[in-house]
């Protein structure tokens, strides 16, 4: 039994979990239209490669990466491109975006893929080539895409490889109901990715409140090496940071990345993504979504094919609208709120919550903060959440810096036990937000300044260079008329002599005024 | 339906405010019955005197702050507030006293600072200073301790708060005032000749002072507040109590015992100290408010000017918890240094 360590602080909410996990993942289905977002996750948006009108097959390149952090979409299904047009995506903001819409044909008609059973016969290298351009992204969180994530240093040996299937947030069993129906893939999945980079150990972490598959993990992971840990029941032991900090005892520096400490962490659902890519030359096109609520007859996991309509998959589980308050797409602790039911599953949804307003009620209004320090005791990064409340109030951006705001997981434990309903995650993502803008004005008018003051410098060179020139003209000019002996002595005649002054000083006065123009 | 756009969390604990008031209040109850028991009525006519000045004066502030009055009234701050002011002043007080001390707590201490959440300064305490150094006779004379038959019923009380003129009752110096007006005898002599000692503190008072700490303890295991603060607190008062025993001496300053069981010792620890609003925030910072509000105790009771010091120790603390909590931040995730250091 390997030792679990503690992270500072977290929370016990309701799990209701039971209610998606009592039938086995089953195929929601082909959905008339597929609606298919060109940006599924952080990275540059893809770029579409089809025309409208033509017709593509399951598994076909539809767009291509168009930079590093960027991944390739394919086709779910065979169908039509009958448009590729901005619609709502699933975004916290709730904008809209392009879209290619694929109007399905039923026949779901493969194109022929490339596997690779025998992986090993491949280079790391080029099983992170085909996990790009198989489009694998984290299933998790961000939606980092996996290739990237790969491509680390050489330099940088990864001691601990750990599998993330804690699915601390509550309502959601999407990782659970893999464990349970899917554990070799799991496993499978994962010996591919410490094929890759060659980690001295390979942990997958569990929550224990999922004793199921915990033993079909270690049902499927015997003989392998691969140890499956149990990890207390624990909001946010899911964070990758305090994962790592539960399995290793070591602490993500702030700032950095895992691989900093010899650690890297992958979802569960990646290492299935990873497991069909590979094994059976399947991209990522569908996922699995936890559907639940109480506003919904039948709350299950379906195998959802990318770019379905949260509307269709609704009805799938037995949608009460009536009842229903809000959407939210994730948890009920960092999922956010979409404005309609025809946003798209994308890479990330990892469940679609429809709660009654008696399950999840809209919080009442926000009363004074009276610094109980509940929020303290409960930051798994151990801020102090009542004194950043109290700064970004008052918009102090130093004192936000110094008090570490930036190292908020914005978890969401401190609004979930605040007494006095303060939504204190809002009041953090706003102040980054303000502060992120600030540094951005700050720098824009660093530039700008600089520019001014070149420009200052250049014309008080320019008028300094032009004062010298006409100065060497005078002297010149001068130099000149006393040579020549002039037709009119100067000293004889004073209004000759202010003539030919003004003339010089007009000539001299032409000629620089051009240059500026020239320059 | 009309999908509700809103940031996460969605979900939230049940716990509220105004319950944590409600805890508060629930928890003062052994001690209030206790006093009633060994001193009468007063205590109750106190503090329900000091509620209704304390309702009325939130209300009027409210009302001149444009805030809506039951959802503020609602959070039971105000109450907490007044019922401490009540079991703080000795028991019989007149009107006027419980009016002022009520109202300077409520109308300066909270409201002039903004309400609930944004007061410095314990307003309890505030309102119990204002009165101790304005009306030093009326503040110092508490009621002898009796048995239930020998004390004035409650007609009695209420007479004693609303007709102050018309009432006649015994009062004595609290033992802590006798052991500091004492400079002759040795502390067990003082215990014999004095019948306000009981079997380790004042009669009456250590009784009283453990029902605060059974209240206490409850809202500790309720986790209303964190062990921080009071422990250390009385930790430090026994300390400094032990260094400074002398074993009994004319000049001793009294025994551990004697002064955790003795005046507001309990009550402070666990209703005045754990006052999250104006306390240091973060669990390092409440183990050195906690500590020095407990010196501070001791210093001010054996070497000061006042027989009882919570309320000067809490306040001159409540100046300090800012400076605390910029000293004592938690180091954050991911970082070596703590936030002071860089």
């Amino acid at each position: 039994m390997r030792t679990v360590f503690r992270f500072h602080g977290g929370i016990h909410p309701s799990e209701n979990k039971q209610q998606s996990l009592q039938t086995p993942i089953e195929f929601a289905g082909i959905p008339p239209e597929l609606v298919i977002p060109l940006s599924q996750h952080v990275g540059a948006p893809a770029s579409s490669v089809v025309a409208i009108g033509e017709r593509v097959l399951k598994g076909q390149m539809i767009a291509e990466s168009t930079g590093y952090i960027s991944l390739p979409l394919h086709a779910p299904t065979s169908g039509t491109i009958t448009a590729i047009e901005d619609r709502t995506i699933p975004h916290p903001s709730g904008y809209k975006a392009p879209c290619l819409i694929i109007a399905t044909d039923g026949e779901d008609e493969w194109q022929t893929t490339r596997c690779e059973p025998n992986y090993q016969d491949l280079t790391p290298a080029e099983l992170v080539q085909l996990l790009r351009d198989a489009g694998v992204a984290g299933m998790g969180g961000a939606g980092f895409p996996t290739a990237v994530k790969l491509s680390i240093n050489p330099d940088v040996h990864i001691e601990t490889l750990v599998i993330n299937g804690t699915e601390c947030e509550p309502y959601i069993t999407a990782d659970d109901a893999l464990m349970r129906e899917r554990g070799a893939q799991i496993i499978e999945g994962a010996r591919i990715l410490s094929y890759i980079i060659n980690p001295a150990r390979t942990l997958i972490g569990v929550e224990d409140n999922k004793p199921e598959g915990i033993a079909s993990l270690r049902y499927a992971a015997r003989d392998t090496g691969i140890d499956i840990v149990a990890v207390p029941t624990r909001y946010p032991s899911g964070g990758e940071k305090q994962l790592i900090e539960i399995l290793t005892n070591k602490q993500v520096p702030s700032g950095g990345l895992p691989a900093d400490i010899g650690v890297m962490c992958q979802n569960l659902g990646t290492t299935v993504a990873i497991h069909d890519a590979v094994i059976k030359g399947r991209p990522l096109i569908s996922r699995i979504t936890t559907v639940t609520g109480r506003s919904l007859d039948q709350p299950q996991n379906f195998e959802v094919l990318l770019g379905t309509p949260l509307r269709f998959l609704l009805s799938r589980a037995g949608y009460q609208g009536s009842t229903n308050n809000k959407l939210i797409i994730g948890g009920p602790m960092m999922g956010f709120t979409v404005p309609n039911a025809d946003v798209p599953v994308v890479k990330t949804c990892n469940c679609l919550l429809a709660p009654t307003e008696n399950e999840l009620p809209s919080p009442p209004p926000a009363k004074a903060c009276i610094r109980c320090g509940q929020c303290a005791e409960v930051c798994p990064a151990s801020l102090l959440p009542q004194q950043l409340f109290w700064f970004a109030q008052g918009n102090e951006h130093e004192k936000l810096e110094r008090h570490n705001l930036f190292d908020c997981i914005e978890c969401g434990s401190c609004s979930w036990v605040c007494p006095s309903h303060i939504p204190l995650v809002q009041y953090y993502r706003a102040a980054k937000a303000d502060i992120v803008l600030h540094r951005e004005n700050h720098l824009k008018s660093e530039h700008a300044r600089g520019r001014f003051e070149f420009r200052q410098a250049r014309i008080a060179r320019e008028v300094h260079e032009k004062q010298t020139r006409r100065e060497a003209r005078r002297q010149a000019a001068l130099a000149h008329n006393n040579d020549s002996g002039s037709i009119t002595s100067p000293s004889t005649d004073p209004v000759q002599a202010a003539i030919a002054r003004a003339k010089a000083r007009k000539a001299g006065q032409q000629k620089p005024r051009s240059e500026p123009e020239s320059s | 339906m009309a999908p509700v756009l809103i940031t996460s969390p969605h979900a939230h604990s049940a716990r509220s405010t105004a319950g944590m008031m409600l805890k508060v209040l629930l928890a003062t109850v052994p001690g209030i019955l206790v006093l009633t028991y060994f001193f009468g009525f007063g205590t109750l006519v106190n503090i329900l005197w000091a509620c209704v000045v304390a309702l009325t004066c939130e209300s009027l502030a409210l009302a001149l702050r444009r805030r809506p009055l039951l959802f503020y009234l609602g959070d039971y701050s105000a109450l907490v507030t007044a019922t401490l002011i009540g079991i703080a002043l000795p028991p019989y007080s007149s009107w006027w006293l419980i009016a002022i001390g009520t109202g300077s707590a409520i109308l300066l201490a909270k409201h002039l600072y903004g309400g609930l959440g944004y007061n410095p300064f314990n307003p309890a305490m505030v309102g119990y200073v204002i009165l101790l150094i304005s009306f030093p006779v009326q503040m110092t004379s508490w009621a002898l301790p009796q048995g239930p038959e020998e004390l004035p019923g409650l007609i009695e009380a209420l007479k004693a708060c609303f007709a102050p003129a018309h009432y006649d009752g015994t009062t004595m110096a609290t033992p802590l005032d006798l052991l500091k007006q004492n400079n002759s005898l040795p502390v067990d002599e003082l215990w014999v000749e004095n019948q306000q000692f009981g079997r380790w503190a004042g009669l009456g008072w250590e009784w009283v002072n453990i029902a605060f700490l059974g209240g206490g303890l409850w809202l500790l295991w309720q986790r209303v507040f964190t062990w921080h603060a009071p422990v250390t607190m009385l930790v430090a008062l026994a300390l400094m109590a032990s260094l400074f025993y002398d074993g009994g001496s004319a000049a001793s300053g009294g025994s551990p015992l004697f002064h955790l069981l003795s005046g507001a010792t309990m009550l402070g620890a666990f209703f005045i100290v754990t006052d999250p609003v104006t306390s240091a925030v973060s669990l390092r910072g409440r183990l050195v408010y906690g500590t020095l509000i407990g010196v501070l105790i001791y210093v001010i009771r054996v070497w000061g000017n006042y027989p009882d010091a919570m309320a000067f120790a809490v306040l001159i603390m409540n100046f300090a918890a800012p400076f605390i909590d910029h000293f004592t931040q938690p180091r954050t995730y991911g970082h070596r240094d703590k936030p002071e250091n860089r």
